[in-house]
């Protein structure tokens, strides 16, 4: 792999990530990340809407009108997720009841027009397709870290696996109820953002 | 930018085109997986009203799609009843959709007592005749919708035949508090539920949720949830409600009067 792929395709992990340093995609973020299961769902299907929407957008960018290319990306991000939505009820039920709604609003999420804007209009559609999964990787990095404190503290399971026995299942460990509801991830992503300026000075912003 | 590209006539052709391809695309992926979907959905159907009636925990921990359908078809029985009169109707069952039908102002009433917060309730409904080996009716398994803290809860009740002892109280569509309200599909709070009366020696509905824990030995005391006063009110209200007048009340009097037929 090139240093140019890879710099595309890894970068947005965590040099240029879309949650912790362009602070993107929080909504979401705080929503889906209850547990492990869900945000690993949620990330895969903003790989595919983000990869996909960035590659047909960039074959086309040459061809659209300037005047109404926002609408173009709209109707493209939406067929795609509508897709990804039809998909996950026909072949994961459980999952797709669950994030229920969520889904359906990876349309508003800023990554995925942001991307399509900032890269997909201008660059080839190769290229585009990895920057799609790489910031689609690094809008996911970010969901499982908050997703495995969350559910690690809250409920006391990794992935669904009881690691810490709670108190109403006849445990010690009482769950925080606070990191069970959705606000609590702004914690969370606020410390993340924090550890990654302390180890990446150069992300800080300039007063 | 090349002038050409920004007429109207490129720009609305191009929306047009671009337009097409999407609607063709979503169309293909809605029709091409409908059949799937439905499969999954009439299954996750019948494994709640399976788990409703008790059934579900004979087919061992995580039992397969076959053995839940060849279970369902042997030993539940779906009947459509009208709510207002009680009695059995003609209609198809696998065809009611109770979400489409409260939401009809034709096939729906207003409820004059509307605890559980429904807004309209349909005026039809499906009920399961869960039977045991032998072809008796073992288990009614009755479908409920109440509001809880956040949006309408839906789930059903198992109840043995003389319409009082509780057999479990399951959820099968919500969208409570995680942790929370959501704990009404812990199985712990569901291991509350067998045995319960729902009502007292006066006929009354008597079941409740107790704050601080139900006293031992109280048959109509279910514990609430701690952190979820709301979604435990609810589901006290949607139990009275549905047990009521206004839900399968007349029904459950008629069958008390001679059974089904």
């Amino acid at each position: 792999m090139s240093s140019d792929t890879k710099k595309v395709l890894f970068g947005p992990v965590v040099d240029n990530n879309p949650i912790a340093l362009q602070v993107l995609g929080v909504c979401s973020a705080l929503a889906v990340t209850s547990s492990m299961a869900n945000a690993l769902v949620m990330t895969l299907a903003v790989i595919v809407v983000t990869a996909f929407s960035n590659l047909f957008i960039s074959i086309i960018r040459n061809q659209i009108p300037s005047s109404v290319r926002i609408i173009v990306q709209m109707a493209i991000i939406a067929s795609l997720v509508i897709v990804v939505d039809q998909v996950l009820k026909a072949f994961s039920y459980q999952l797709s009841k669950e994030l229920s709604v969520y889904i359906g609003l990876i349309i508003t999420n800023c990554i995925v027009m942001g991307r399509a804007e900032a890269f997909a209009m201008k660059e080839k559609p190769g290229v585009s397709f990895l920057d799609g999964i790489g910031n689609g990787l690094g809008y996911g990095a970010v969901l499982m870290v908050v997703a495995f404190f969350r559910e690690l503290l809250g409920f006391g399971k990794v992935f669904g696996f009881e690691v810490l026995p709670l108190v109403q299942n006849g445990g010690w460990y009482q769950g925080n109820g606070l990191l069970v509801l959705p606000f609590s991830s702004f914690f969370i992503i606020g410390l993340i953002i924090w550890a990654v300026r302390q180890w990446k000075p150069e992300q800080v912003e300039k007063d | 930018m090349s002038s050409n590209k920004e007429t109207f006539g490129r720009t609305l052709g191009f929306v047009l085109v671009i337009c097409l391809v999407c609607a063709a695309l979503v169309s293909i992926a809605a029709v091409g997986l409908k059949p799937l979907q439905q499969a999954n959905k009439l299954l996750d159907k019948q494994t709640k009203i399976l788990e409703a009636s008790g059934l579900l925990a004979n087919l061992g921990t995580s039992p397969d799609s076959k053995s839940i359908v060849a279970t369902y078809n042997k030993r539940v029985e779906a009947k459509m009843i009208d709510l207002k009169t009680g009695t059995i109707i003609e209609g198809d069952v696998n065809a009611f959709d109770e979400r489409a039908d409260s939401r009809d102002t034709a096939k729906s009433t207003k409820p004059s007592n509307d605890i559980a917060g429904l807004n309209r309730r349909a005026d039809r409904a499906v009920v399961y005749l869960v039977k045991n080996e032998q072809g008796q009716l073992d288990t009614i398994v009755l479908p409920i919708v109440g509001s809880g803290l956040w949006d309408l809860m839906y789930g059903f009740v198992g109840l043995s035949p003389d319409f009082n002892t509780v057999q479990s109280v399951v959820y099968s569509d919500l969208k409570e508090t995680p942790g929370l309200g959501a704990e009404v599909l812990n199985p712990n709070w569901k291991a509350l539920w067998p045995g319960k009366k729902m009502f007292n020696e006066q006929g009354d509905i008597a079941i409740k949720i107790v704050k601080g824990g139900a006293k031992k030995g109280d048959v109509h005391g279910v514990d609430a949830l701690s952190g979820a006063t709301l979604t435990s009110n609810g589901v006290e209200r949607t139990l009275h409600f549905w047990l009521g007048n206004e839900g399968y009340g007349p029904f459950i009097a008629k069958f008390r009067n001679g059974g089904l037929n």
